[in-house]
Order: C-alpha cells, then sequence, then structure tokens
C-alpha cells in the first residue's frame, strides 16, 4: 500500500530551518501519494542550488542534473522513456538566468511533463545574489547594493513560450500547491507553476509576513487566489482567437505584483503535445515507446541499395 | 598519349550553381562502370555566390585521396578559370595554373577569352556555347521562354561536354541524371538528359576525338559498390546499432547527418531532435541514455565547446552514452566555418573540467567510420561512458565507392542491465555499486525495484551526494578503472594498424582522415625509391601505448604528419611512450592533404633536410 513515507528517503535534509523548499517537497510527495503513482514509475529531475537536492529526499528515480539544464535532461527522458511521470523542478536562478534558453523553448515543445520553480529571488546556496525574479531597486540583507536590472516575470515568459498549462502557488500554502502540482501533472503538455517561496536566511523582503500582508495598512494577505475570483484561464476551443485573447489576459495578470499577488491557473490549453506530433511521424510511437522496442536488428539494407 | 582511366575532373562556379548534382552524377555514372572514384568538396561560408569546386579523381584502382592538379577543369564562370584577384580582398588565383600539362579547360564560350588570357600554352581550350545549347534543349521541350528559370542548367552541358571529350559512355550518365528527378520531376530528367546529350555531341563534334588525351573506359565490375561519405557511412552504422535518439543543433559539416537520419526516421523509428543550442542537444541526449535508449549527437568545434559541461555530467553520473560525433573543423572559434582540420585531438581528450573516462575514437576512412560507430555504442553501454567519434569535415563530405557494408558479424552489446526479476528479490539495489571492473549492473528508470538517484555530485553507491573523502577516492578508481579496462579489453588491432612493411627507413605516423593520402603518397614515395610504414593511430582514448612503444620503437625516422599546427598526436604519442618525433608535416590551411602533398612533404625531409614542413593548399 502507498503512504506518505513511501515517498520518503532517510537522506539526510540540509536545507536551512524554516526554508520554503520543504513546503514544496512535502506538496509533491502528497501529489504523488494522492494520485496514487507507483515511485518507480516517477522520476525526479533538478538543477543546481538548494531546489537542486529535492529529488534526494524523494523516493523515486532521481536526476539531480548541471546548472540550468535539467529542462534538456528531462526532455531526453521524457521523449524516450515516457512510461514515466515527469516532474522537473529547479530554482529561479537555475530555470531563469543561466536555464532560459531552455526554458523558451521547452515551452514551445510542449511535452507531456511538468516544471515547478522555486522562486525565491536569490540564489541561496551560494550565500544570497540577486537572482532574476528579484525586483529591480530591492537589496535584501546579502547583497552589497540594490538589485539594478529589471526582474523577469516567470508566468509572462512561461504564457509567451508556449506552455501550455502556466500556474502559481505559495510554497507555504501545501494545500493549494498540491492542488496546483496534481492539476499540473495531469495535464497534457508542458505545465509550468511558479512556487513563491521564502528564503529565511537571505531574503529578508519577500518574507512570510510580507507574503501574509503584515506590513500594509490594512493587514490582509497579499496572495488571493484566482479561482472564484472571476478570472478564467482556460481555453475551452483552441481552434478560435481565444487563445490569443486568454494568454493576453494571463499576460495582463501576470504583472499583478505588490499589494494583491495573484496565484492559481493563469492559463491552460489542450493541443497537441511535442509526443503526440512525433507519433504522426512515426506511428510505431503509438504502440510502445523506442525503449521497450527492439530497434537492435534494423535492416539496413535498403539504406545501402539506395546509394549504388 | 592517351591515357585510360587515371583522370582527375574538377568542376567550379559559384556557390548555388548545382556543381555538386552533376560531380556526384559523373562519379555514379564512373562507378556504375566499373571506375573508382574519390570526390570531395570546397566551399564557402555562404549560400549563393561565392567560389565553390568540386573534384572528382577516377581511377582504374580505387583512389584514397586526391591529388592537386586537374585533367579537365569545368568552369561555370570566370572566376573559376581566373581567381577573384581583381577584388578588394583577392582569395585566389582560379584553378587554370593546376591544369596538368595536355590537361582542358572546359568554359564558356560567351565570355569570348583569347588563349594569351589563360597564360598557358601547354593546356587544351574547349569554349562552349553553354547559352546557345541550354536555349536549344530548352526549345525541345518548349521551354525556352523560361531561360532563367533553367539557367542553372547549363551544368549538366559541361557535364555531358566533359563526358564527350573523355568518350565515356553517355547511358550510364543518363541513368544517374533520371534518377534525380523522380515522380512528378521526370520530365526535368528528359530535359536534363537533353541537355547533357547536347554538351557531348557539342565537344566530340567540335574538337574532334582527338582532343583530349585522357579518356574513360568501362571496366567490368568488381561486386555491387556504394558511393558514400562519412555523413552517410556514420548515420547508417548509428541505424545499425540501434540508437533510438538523435539531437543536433545546426552546424557545418556535422547537420547533414542528422539530416540524414530524420528523412529515415520514420522507416527506422529513431527520435531525432533539433535542439535550441549545443548544451541542451547533449544533455538531452545524456537524459536519453540514462533513461535507457541509446543515444547520440553530432556537431563540429563550436558546438562541442559548448558541450563541455555536458560531457563532464554524463562522465561523472556514468551515464551509458551518448555518443557524440565531433566532425572538426578549422577553429578556433568561427575560424574556417567550411574548411577541414584535425586541431581538436586534445580538446576532445580534455573538454570539461576534472578527470573522468570517455572513449575517442578516430576512424580514418569511411569503411573504419561505419565499424567505430558501430562499436561506440556498445561501448557507451558496456563501459557507461560517453564516447567521442572525432572525424572531420573532409572525412564528412568525400566520397568514395566502396563495397556494401557486411554488418553480420556485428553484434550489439547493451552491458550489463539488472532485470526486474532480480531487482524483485533484492530490496538494495545501487546503481553506483563498486564493483572489481568499475562498472556497475544498471537499472532502466521504469524498472520496478530499480530506484536510483544520479547526480553530478560526487555520490554514494545509491547515487547520494557525498563529500566523503574516501568514498570520492573509491569512486574516482572506480569510474577510470572503466577505461583502463578498456584499453585491456578491447583488442590493439582495433587501436591502431600498422601499415606496409613491418620495418622501413622512414615510418609515417598519422590518424583520422589524412589516412587515404598518407596511404597513397607512400606508393609513389616507393617508386622513387623511399620504402615507409605508416602508424595509424585510431583510438586516442584507451591509447594504444604498448602497440605504438612497439611500433615506433624501432623505427629509424619518424615523421608525424597532421592536419593541424602543432602536430598534436605527435604530441600525445610522446606523453605516452616518451617517444619523440624526428621531424612533422602539418597542414593547418583548412584544406585537407592531398596525396602528392605527402610524397612531397617526405621528400622535402629526407631530400632537402628540413626538419619541420608546412604544407598548403597556397
Amino acid at each position: 500500500m502507498l503512504e506518505l513515507k513511501t515517498y520518503r528517503t532517510q537522506v539526510h535534509n540540509d536545507w536551512c530551518p524554516g526554508c520554503g523548499d520543504f513546503g514544496i517537497v512535502n506538496a509533491i510527495q502528497m501529489t504523488l501519494l494522492e494520485m496514487q503513482l507507483e515511485p518507480h514509475r516517477v522520476a525526479i529531475f533538478s538543477g543546481i542550488g538548494c531546489s537542486g537536492k529535492t529529488p534526494h529526499f524523494v523516493n523515486a528515480y532521481g536526476f539531480h542534473t548541471l546548472h540550468g539544464r535539467v529542462l534538456p535532461i528531462a526532455t531526453g527522458a521524457r521523449l524516450s522513456n515516457p512510461g514515466l511521470t515527469i516532474v522537473a523542478v529547479g530554482g529561479d536562478g537555475d530555470g531563469l538566468g543561466i536555464g532560459a534558453g531552455h526554458f523558451v523553448n521547452t515551452g514551445r515543445r510542449n511535452l507531456d511533463f511538468t516544471y515547478v520553480l522555486y522562486d525565491n529571488g536569490v540564489y541561496g546556496l551560494t550565500k544570497g545574489q540577486a537572482s532574476p525574479t528579484l525586483p529591480k531597486g530591492v537589496k535584501t540583507k546579502s547583497m552589497p547594493a540594490p538589485a539594478i536590472i529589471e526582474r523577469v516575470n516567470p508566468i509572462a515568459m512561461a504564457v509567451a513560450s508556449g506552455y501550455t498549462f502556466v500556474a502559481r502557488s505559495y510554497a507555504l500554502d501545501v494545500r493549494h500547491l498540491k492542488q496546483t502540482l496534481r492539476a499540473a501533472i495531469e495535464h497534457r503538455g508542458s505545465a509550468f507553476v511558479d512556487v513563491l517561496q521564502t528564503c529565511p536566511t537571505y531574503n529578508d523582503i519577500n518574507t512570510k509576513e510580507w507574503y501574509g500582508g503584515e506590513d500594509l495598512p490594512v493587514k490582509a494577505p497579499r496572495l488571493y487566489k484566482l479561482e472564484g475570483s472571476g478570472y478564467n484561464g482556460v481555453v475551452a476551443d483552441p481552434s478560435t482567437d481565444e487563445v490569443n485573447t486568454k494568454k493576453g489576459n494571463a499576460l495582463v495578470k501576470s504583472f499583478e505584483w505588490g499589494d494583491k499577488i495573484p496565484i492559481g491557473v493563469f492559463f491552460k490549453m489542450e493541443v497537441p503535445t511535442f509526443e503526440d506530433q512525433l507519433a504522426l511521424r512515426m506511428p510505431a510511437l503509438k504502440e510502445k515507446p523506442f525503449v521497450e522496442q527492439d530497434i537492435y536488428n534494423r535492416d539496413i539494407t535498403p539504406l545501402l541499395d539506395e546509394l549504388t | 598519349m592517351t591515357v585510360t582511366n587515371s583522370f582527375t575532373w574538377m568542376i567550379g562556379g559559384p556557390q548555388g550553381s548545382g556543381i555538386n548534382s552533376v560531380a556526384e552524377n559523373f562519379a555514379k555514372a564512373c562507378i556504375r562502370g566499373g571506375l573508382h572514384i574519390f570526390a570531395n568538396i570546397e566551399y564557402h561560408s555562404n549560400i549563393k555566390g561565392e567560389h565553390s569546386f568540386y573534384r572528382l579523381r577516377v581511377e582504374s584502382k580505387a583512389p584514397r585521396s586526391h591529388v592537386d592538379w586537374v585533367d579537365l577543369l569545368v568552369a561555370l564562370d570566370r572566376e573559376t578559370i581566373f581567381g577573384d584577384m581583381n577584388k578588394p580582398h583577392p582569395t585566389h588565383r582560379g584553378h587554370r595554373h593546376e591544369v596538368s600539362p595536355g590537361g582542358g579547360i572546359i568554359y564558356d564560350r560567351s565570355l569570348n577569352l583569347t588563349p594569351d588570357s589563360f597564360g598557358r600554352d601547354d593546356i587544351k581550350l574547349f569554349p562552349i556555347p553553354y547559352m546557345d545549347l541550354l536555349v536549344e534543349a530548352l526549345k525541345e521541350f518548349g521551354k525556352d521562354k523560361e531561360l532563367s528559370k533553367y539557367q542553372v542548367m547549363v551544368n549538366t552541358i559541361a557535364l555531358g561536354a566533359s563526358l564527350g571529350l573523355s568518350d565515356y559512355d553517355f547511358d550510364l550518365a543518363t541513368e544517374a541524371i533520371r534518377e534525380g528527378f523522380t515522380g512528378r520531376k521526370a520530365a526535368l530528367g528528359d530535359l536534363n538528359v537533353s541537355a547533357a546529350k547536347r554538351g557531348y555531341d557539342y565537344a566530340k563534334k567540335s574538337f574532334g576525338e582527338d582532343a583530349f588525351q585522357i579518356k574513360l573506359r568501362k571496366q567490368p565490375l568488381s561486386g555491387k559498390r556504394m558511393m558514400i561519405r562519412g555523413v552517410q557511412a556514420v548515420a547508417i552504422a548509428k541505424l545499425k546499432a540501434g540508437c533510438g535518439f538523435q539531437t543536433y543543433y545546426p552546424i557545418t559539416p556535422a547537420t547533414d547527418e542528422s539530416e540524414y537520419l530524420e528523412s529515415h526516421q520514420k522507416d527506422y523509428n529513431m527520435i531525432v531532435v533539433q535542439a535550441e543550442d549545443e548544451i541542451s542537444a547533449i544533455n538531452m541526449a545524456t537524459g536519453a541514455a540514462h533513461a535507457g535508449l541509446r543515444s547520440s549527437t553530432s556537431t563540429s568545434g563550436p558546438g562541442f565547446s559548448l558541450m563541455a559541461e555536458g560531457l563532464g555530467w554524463a562522465g561523472i553520473t556514468e551515464a551509458p552514452g551518448p555518443v557524440v560525433v565531433l566532425y572538426q573543423r578549422a577553429g578556433p572559434a568561427t575560424g574556417l566555418p567550411t574548411r577541414t582540420e584535425q586541431a581538436d585531438l586534445r580538446f576532445a581528450l580534455h573538454a570539461a573540467h576534472g578527470e573522468f573516462p570517455r572513449m575517442i575514437i578516430a576512424p580514418g576512412d569511411v569503411v573504419e567510420t561505419y565499424y567505430d560507430t558501430f562499436d561506440a555504442f556498445n561501448y557507451a553501454e558496456h563501459y557507461q561512458v560517453p564516447v567521442i567519434l572525432l572525424t572531420d569535415k573532409f572525412l564528412a563530405s568525400t566520397y568514395q565507392d566502396i563495397p556494401l557494408f557486411n554488418g553480420d558479424n556485428l553484434k550489439v552489446d547493451r552491458g550489463d542491465i539488472v532485470r526486474e526479476s532480480d531487482l524483485a528479490t533484492s530490496t538494495d539495489y545501487r546503481r553506483y555499486r563498486l564493483t572489481e571492473l568499475g562498472i556497475s549492473p544498471r537499472a532502466i528508470p521504469g524498472q520496478k525495484g530499480g530506484i536510483f538517484w544520479t547526480t553530478g555530485d560526487e555520490h554514494d553507491e545509491y547515487g547520494h551526494i557525498t563529500e566523503a573523502s574516501d568514498i570520492r577516492i573509491k569512486m574516482m578508481r572506480k569510474r577510470m578503472r572503466k577505461i583502463e579496462l578498456a584499453g585491456q579489453v578491447i583488442p590493439d588491432s582495433k587501436k591502431a594498424t600498422l601499415h606496409g612493411p613491418k620495418s622501413a627507413p622512414v615510418t609515417l605516423v598519422g590518424w583520422g582522415s589524412s589516412k587515404g593520402a598518407i596511404l597513397d603518397g607512400m606508393e609513389d614515395l616507393k617508386a622513387d625509391g623511399i620504402e615507409t610504414n605508416f602508424l595509424q593511430v585510431r583510438y586516442v582514448n584507451p591509447f594504444p601505448d604498448n602497440f605504438v612503444q612497439q611500433a615506433l620503437s624501432q623505427a629509424r625516422r619518424k615523421i608525424a604528419i597532421e592536419n593541424n599546427y602543432s602536430a598534436q598526436m605527435a604530441g600525445l604519442i610522446r606523453e605516452k611512450t616518451g617517444i619523440a618525433m624526428d621531424n612533422t608535416i602539418v597542414k593547418f590551411d583548412g584544406r585537407p592533404f592531398s596525396q602528392n602533398e605527402i610524397y612531397e612533404g617526405v621528400k622535402d625531409i629526407i631530400k632537402n633536410g628540413i626538419k619541420e614542413v608546412t604544407v598548403s593548399h597556397a
């Protein structure tokens, strides 16, 4: 019987006390349990940084890759062994700094997997430098001077790049995060989840209290849920103009930041995946993945005859 | 004096003028007539307009290299003859000076060139009214109003004239031309044949049977032969080896291989992905290898530079691949992007930081390319290492005719993969189990009981991060032991070859694509009384230390021949064996060695006492 501990390992966890990463890894394990996915059918991929250690704490096939390269490696595994449920994770520096090119191009492909961004505005493991999502003008306690370049908007980038499921959640709201991760994993296509997260050690600006709105004149949580707010990012008919309208809405919504910050599904659309399109080219892929087929006895004589 | 079946033909023109198709049709016609060919192309990094040329050598016995003279030059433009010396930044003097005495030049009569302008009184001139003949052919098919659309067909007229002058079987060429136009384009085939025939007839009628002294005559066929170049040999070997996943980022001269694979993927079930860059290309391929599919990626120097990081990850995670095909071109940076070089030997050997096992094989010709590529996949999975196939633009793009590959004795070895049934009885699977040989049985993700972790950090047997010094030492030794093992298991006969007599006054030492020129050059030297043998190093890693040591310790004069500036293999041999070369012949102008350059280079050393020779196409 699957239980929560089925998904846990005995590996010593060296994240700082209070780190938002704990919430994310717990939510991943709870989601896998809820979906009743057997550990050996799951593969977790990560980049480098604090978030990179995630696979070691999850009892599933685990790939701790290179800084910024988690998506290409997950892509190769996904295409060759599509029976696996793949969750790729990484920090915002990993995905949107050093790995930005892969982030964009992975979205264009629309592979059927999930990418979870641990978004805390700092490079934690190298001791708190500004990361791509830290707003301009902000100085965290570890920075010598405020950031003088603009932040990137992960939601807008994901929508513009072609991810077909784009959502945001919060590491300290494990219930919402679990729901969002489940929706992302169940989505057929590239799903992107931007997880706002605290770094208690280095980001003293976007703290738990800040997200809770305790600094506001009228104390109220900054985060609000798109679900129930009248916003609907789901494309009902991808063959119509609705796609562009919904993408436009998602872009506008994604720039809402400050006293009010939306979480939930910004955009969702079901269209053929990369794998679907490969299977159109190669019908044999529909039967079973190549990793389960005998491709080791190919007859090359027609190719040789072509050259005579 | 008439010469039969020993002929170098060259066609030159602006890029986009269709020199490839006519040269390849001519070559095909020769092969089907029992003759043997060696055909290589030089072109610019440019789409249309810059000078390119295709050289076709035809012999009664299979040539393994080209020579630097031309018996019959086909000029599709003025520049092919005279070069671009009138331009502000001239690059070449044209090919008229390369025409052999008694040879000839086919050119456009409407250029109105005076015989004096060629500056040669020892060659024959064959002006052909390209446009008039083309208009006649178009009229036959009612297309003379579309002259500009079909202008490129003067290449076929020139081919016809070449066949006429060399008196070769026209029907063989007809067949080759028609094959280029199938289905709806069949009518175009007729039009091209008509154009070629007009060139053929014109040459025969206007210049007479004796105008050109080299004749091509059909020979009895020596079995079925194919016309193949390096990229095709690599691609076909990948299919034969069961590679299921190929990635690439567009780059000269590697892309042709991936496009070949993609065009055949439907019949052979291979996923081909164009990645966003070479960083992604290698990492996708490594991800696929870890996930259970044989995988590969192909690139050239600039792309391989980006792959260095990924290569290290494949190394420390003991990925069963990928196979990386590195088609060297002249560097550094963009260098000479369409020209050849052998300057990435050291780079392939040391790319990425840290120390990890990798295998590097450098095939010397198209046949070795096929078998080495096949082996590369077996090694990748057996030893769980990245394997680099080190070749170059010259070998990639040069056509030779060879017998069909007979792959009956090729066996796929997938290495030690654990079975799910074994995993079921054990609860303690360790992906990086320390074993005597250094190889750990691997699970394929998805297998029940096979869960493992893998990381680019140093790790324990389970694949979890560790910084413990004792485990670090064990893991380093485990990984490095695999390359030692490969060195012991793989026979020397695969790793290096001593061509020619066991002992000779002069020993030539080389690697990779210069093999053919060296072998052919040795025959010229022998005819001139200089006896040589040739040590060809094929495995860069694991390096055949003992074999090379033995071959060279008896050698009297050792000459390294390399298509690079610093004689990198000579340095590696010295590192591995302590044996230094006496002389070097290097070439680093982006052009491959010719047969005559080997001859001349060795002569310079032996007769003229020059220690280090640099040869150049210029």
